[in-house]
């Protein structure tokens, strides 16, 4: 299905739309707080619908201390997901699940590539200085091409916030744009720093923008701002990614990160994918979570939906 | 049953059923069959007739008919409980209400699917919404029972409260009425509506497990007969109602003259309006909580949606996609957004006007999916092509109907916002803070939510304006409704007293003639003296029948006039500052207290008081006017307390145009005591003067002309009080009337006001209008209503 979609082209900096989008907080977090409420998945289809988050999840490590070592762990777990025994006994051997795709810093990239083998799941590399990205602008291109000729398939830049706070949209547009170019057939996730945004005004202006200038993805965080991925922060870049659609065709993929651990978070948002844009919304080639924990509390969820148990962590193997 | 597998592949919603176990075991435990529950028990079943579950169409219980010999000992119940509670300390009537309140949680989930399998609307309102809201009203109460003493001196509990409750919100309705009822020291009898009565019965069970008093609190099943002995039962001394404005108007006129208090919350048509800077996905969600919460069965729901020209289309092509993914299907789903109507007679009203819709033009759209066949469901629907002149768009509908309409201005959207004869509610969508707050002043409705819709709390009060009825639920606006001033113990109320029987004229009843200029009083409307309509005069009498004077013989024609006059100024005077109206009436003042003499040998020559008593009543008309004057910058409003992030502002606004009938006693001074309140408060009056002292009225047409008053404020026409009392309560156009005369004129005029709902305020045993009582706050509550703003903020 991923090759059936047409890459988002990007379209010509429209600032009247840009400065003409306004979001009211308030409604926007009443709608972001019902919609858990509204909707909800049990039993089988809670299973599957976990399932399915597994297959969207970048199972990321970001740590100053990261090794080949834990990023070969988390590769393995990356390949096997989930126990044999739950797989069958779930009965989706046949649907082999894995997860999205590895995230890693730069220099894990040739261990993670090589890790995952022959595996097709690609590995991410979060790139241009990572995570405030305020080095030198040349510095942050060279690294995105790096990491494409190290063998990432996917990266996940950062913006400089300033040009967000002080309203330099058209500053924001070109950065995301020779990112964009630099990534080659690597595909581009813009990270927004949502919780750095101020407002969720600017984040839809700046989901707006890094679209318009190519993203194929727009993510929440980079993990490391004081929020990360909300409910609202959500809701407001989907409706953005909708008015993008509406207006150019192309559909932009959607990466919640940061702060996602638990598997009733996971199915929060694929609720609001499936809401608010629909179950296109729920491949991995247009949704992804940023996650390192969140894995283990599904396969916990999972187990207790196959044994009707609670289960422990340490009965399923670290990532 | 679809495997994890399949299901996977299609990542489609599945059931989530709320479990009604506990449910169907308490209706088990009571056989299915129930009584009436009266002084702290359930009575024995009589003649019944059958609770459905609207989802399933099958019959959840049998419920017992109330006949009037059951209404009786519901009343009696309540009357023999009233001393003993009324005669608790505030603090243990708040422990009760606390307990209420704790109760409702304990049970929540409980409530909420009987809730849920009784009305037909869905576990996630029940139990988000409704029970929530339940249990805050009964903490918000507690508290005002804690501090009813010293929050509401002089004021004590109506009595025996009687209080009818409609279908679509039950256990919150009950929760509406129960709370303030208690904490004001009142009893009730409350009679759910007969296609839900069930929380109300599982409510009256636990409340008396949780403590409360027998016989505090009676609940009473039936159909509207039941209401009405209810209503009409003579130990009953405050009736509230909620439900449709027809039953509304039977109950204003049932109850007219009968002294009883009455609050009545009825039905909408409430405007959804939507301006070109809003932000539209936040609109379209908005308008899914207006129109599509709770099937669209609200009596504010959002049910006209009016946007701006330019954004329309894309409005409306957001509303259908979002259409599109609301799920309707079973109430206990923990997954729909819709559940069930509550009866086939709903269902099938909601399908006539749809089709009453179509047939006048309308384009009728409905999302692709279709409701369940079983039980009686109705899809989501939006007409557009509809016009004011719609039958659609002026009826309630109440379900899931949405029609839509566009406006080119803000002016326009408030034209066509209140071109409706309701005014309940109105939600407004602008990210521009100064068009949103310009426009909620302007829309004629009881709360406005801005940026938001269908938010309550029990701390600022829900009500309408217009047909949508009057009283308020919640905050302090609320409690008053059941509360009534305490008569002062050992001082009995000096009465003036007027001769009942008219003066028999003198044999000459000229007056003698002085050689002065002939002085005329003729009527004065719109600033100006006008001659009377038909040139009839009335003679007015002095005390041994010496003809002291004529004025003009007032008729419909000339109060139809003087209303007309009163609109136009209404539109400047409403919106003068409370500083300028001040002003004014501190002019008043001065102006009349210039001609004391004059005043006070008027009134002489009419009343036959003494030169001390008719002097003190132009000095205490002279104070009354400083008093309103004083209070025109000071009745504020309030900022309620709300549970969101943002304020409710609780504003007094004028009730516009209102009629008075003034009291024969105290010619003067019972003329300013009525009519300075309101315009103090931005009212414009058409007064009618003591029909039988009308000169001291008459004569401050020059004050009023030498104080700046503007033309059309005070407008009074002379003449036969109870005749011309009833024109003004039938008139449409006014919207208020005080009256103070006889009884069967007050009754006249409270059976008149259903017409247009217009607030009355009818008092028929004389008043002395120089006790300090006269004055102040209690004539400042009646003079306004109250709108509440809801004004949710964040960046």
């Amino acid at each position: 299905m991923s090759h059936t979609l047409p890459r988002n082209a990007g379209a010509p900096l429209d600032l009247d739309l840009v400065l003409a989008t306004r979001v009211n907080k308030s409604a926007a977090e009443r709608r972001a707080a019902t919609i858990p409420t509204r909707r909800t998945v049990k039993k089988e289809w809670q299973a599957a619908w976990l399932l399915r988050a597994i297959t969207l999840m970048d199972l990321t490590t970001l740590s100053g201390d990261d090794t080949a070592g834990n990023v070969k762990r988390l590769c393995a777990k990356a390949r096997h997901p989930l126990r044999d025994d739950l797989v069958d006994a779930l009965g989706v051997r046949s649907l082999g699940i894995t997860v999205g795709a590895v995230c890693v810093y730069h220099q894990l990239v040739p261990v993670a590539v090589e890790a995952l083998g022959e595996s097709g799941i690609p590995v991410a590399a979060v790139s241009t200085g990572f995570p405030a990205g305020l080095s030198p602008f040349a510095q942050r291109v060279a690294e995105i091409k790096e990491s494409v000729a190290a063998g990432a398939r996917e990266i996940d830049i950062v913006i400089t916030r300033s040009h967000v706070l002080t309203g330099d949209w058209r500053a924001l547009y070109e950065e995301v744009a020779a990112f964009r170019a630099a990534c080659g057939e690597a595909h581009l996730k813009a990270i927004l720093a949502t919780g750095e945004l101020a407002t969720l005004t600017n984040v839809a202006r700046a989901s707006l923008v890094a679209m318009m200038a190519g993203a194929d993805f727009i993510k929440t965080s980079t993990g490391k701002e004081g929020t990360n991925a909300t409910l609202p922060f959500a809701l407001v870049m989907c409706r953005m990614i909708r008015e993008y659609q509406a207006r150019t065709g192309f559909l932009v993929g959607f990466k919640p990160a940061g702060g996602i651990r638990t598997a009733k978070q996971s199915l929060d948002y694929l609720l609001l994918m499936k809401e608010e844009l629909g179950d296109r919304w729920l491949q991995p080639d247009l949704f992804r979570f940023g996650a390192s924990s969140l894995l283990t509390d599904i396969e916990r969820q999972l187990e207790m939906f196959v044994t009707g148990r609670y289960a422990a962590a340490h009965r399923h193997p670290m990532p | 049953m679809a495997t994890v597998a399949e299901i996977f592949q299609t990542m489609e919603y599945g059931p989530a059923p709320e479990a009604d176990g506990p449910a169907r075991a308490w209706l088990t435990q009571h056989g299915g069959r129930f009584g009436h529950f009266i002084g702290g028990q359930f009575t024995k079943v009589g003649t019944t007739f059958d609770v459905i579950d609207p989802s399933t169409a099958q019959r959840l219980a049998q419920v017992t008919q109330g006949t009037t010999k059951d209404v009786d000992a519901a009343v009696a119940a309540a009357r023999k409980a009233l001393p003993a509670w009324k005669k608790l300390s505030g603090h243990a009537r708040a422990k009760h209400l606390y307990a209420l309140a704790r109760m409702v949680q304990k049970h929540a989930r409980l409530f909420a699917v009987v809730e849920s399998l009784d009305n037909g609307k869905s576990i996630r309102e029940t139990r988000d919404l409704d029970i929530p809201l339940v249990a805050r009203h009964f903490y918000h109460h507690a508290g005002w029972a804690q501090l009813a003493a010293t929050e509401f001196p002089g004021y004590e509990g109506v009595g025996v409260v009687g209080q009818i409750i409609p279908w679509n919100f039950p256990l919150l309705m009950l929760g509406w009425k129960i709370a303030p009822a208690l904490a004001a020291g009142n009893t009730v009898v409350l009679k759910p509506a007969e296609f839900t009565p069930l929380t109300a019965l599982l409510f009256a069970e636990l409340a008396s497990q949780a403590g409360l008093p027998d016989g505090v609190v009676n609940v009473i099943t039936g159909d509207g007969r039941t209401g009405a002995a209810l209503v009409e039962h003579p130990k009953v001394d405050k009736i509230a109602f909620t439900g449709s404005t027809d039953v509304g108007r039977i109950i204003r006129r049932a109850t007219a003259g009968s002294g009883k208090k009455l609050s009545l919350e009825l039905g909408g048509k409430s405007p959804f309006i939507v301006y070109e800077d809003a932000d539209l996905d936040a609109a379209v969600e908005g308008v899914v909580d207006a129109i599509w919460f709770n099937q669209g069965q609200v009596c504010c729901a959002g049910s006209r949606l009016l946007v701006q020209e330019g954004i329309a289309e894309r409005m409306i092509a957001k509303l259908k996609a979002r259409m599109e993914r609301l799920r309707v299907g079973k109430p206990l789903d923990k997954t729909v957004d819709m559940g069930a109507i509550v009866a086939p007679d709903q269902l099938d009203r909601i399908r006539t006007l749809v089709e009453k819709g179509r047939d006048e033009g309308a384009e009728v759209w409905q999302p692709s999916w279709a409701v369940p066949t079983q039980g009686y469901f109705y899809p989501p629907t939006l007409c557009t092509n509809v016009e004011p002149a719609s039958t659609i768009a002026q009826i309630e509908i109440f379900g899931p109907v949405l029609v839509a309409m566009t406006f080119r201005t803000p002016e326009e959207s408030v034209a066509l916002a209140n071109n409706t004869p309701f005014g309940l509610a109105a939600s407004v969508w602008s990210e521009n803070i100064n068009l949103a707050l310009d426009i909620a002043p302007k829309l004629k409705a009881g709360v406005v939510w801005i940026n938001a819709t269908n938010l309550f709390d029990a701390s600022a009060g829900f009500g309408g304006y217009r047909e949508s009825g009057f009283g308020r639920e919640g905050g302090r606006e609320g409690m008053y409704e059941y509360l009534k001033p305490t008569p002062t113990p050992g001082v009995v109320p000096v009465v003036p007293v007027v001769p009942a029987v008219a003066v028999v004229p003198a044999a000459r009843s000229t007056p003698p003639h002085s050689g002065a200029v002939d002085r005329t009083a003729k009527l004065y409307i719109g600033g100006k003296q006008a001659r009377p309509d038909a040139t009839y005069m009335r003679p007015v009498y002095g005390p041994k029948g010496a003809l002291v004077g004529e004025v003009g013989d007032g008729n419909r024609k000339d109060l139809r006039n003087a209303v007309e006059a009163a609109h136009a100024a209404w539109k400047g005077w409403s919106k003068a500052t409370g500083h300028a109206r001040a002003q004014i009436l501190y002019y008043i003042g001065e102006n009349l207290s210039a001609r004391r003499d004059e005043f006070a040998a008027r009134l002489r020559a009419m009343t036959g008081a003494t030169a001390k008593v008719a002097g003190a009543e132009v000095d205490a008309a002279v104070s009354r006017f400083f008093t309103y004057a004083s209070w025109a910058d000071k009745y504020d409003g309030a900022v309620h307390n709300v549970p969101i992030r943002g304020v409710a502002l609780a504003m007094h606004e004028p009730i516009g145009v209102v009629g008075v009938a003034c009291p024969d006693e105290a010619p003067l001074l019972g003329f300013v005591s009525l009519v300075a309140p309101l315009i103090a408060t931005g009212n414009c009056v058409v007064a009618v003067p003591s029909e039988r002292w009308p000169l001291a009225a008459t004569d401050l047409y020059q004050v009023f002309d030498t104080s700046d008053v503007p033309g059309g404020v005070i407008n009074i026409v002379t003449g036969a009080r109870d005749p011309l009392a009833l024109v003004l309560a039938e008139h449409d156009d006014v919207e208020g009337l005080w009256y103070r005369g006889s009884h069967a004129g007050a009754t006249a005029v409270e059976r008149a006001s259903a017409a247009n709902m217009k607030r009355t305020w009818a008092r028929w045993t004389p008043s002395d209008w120089a006790r300090p009582e006269a004055e102040g706050r209690e004539f400042l509550r009646e003079a306004v209503q109250v709108k509440n703003i809801w004004i949710p903020y964040g960046e």
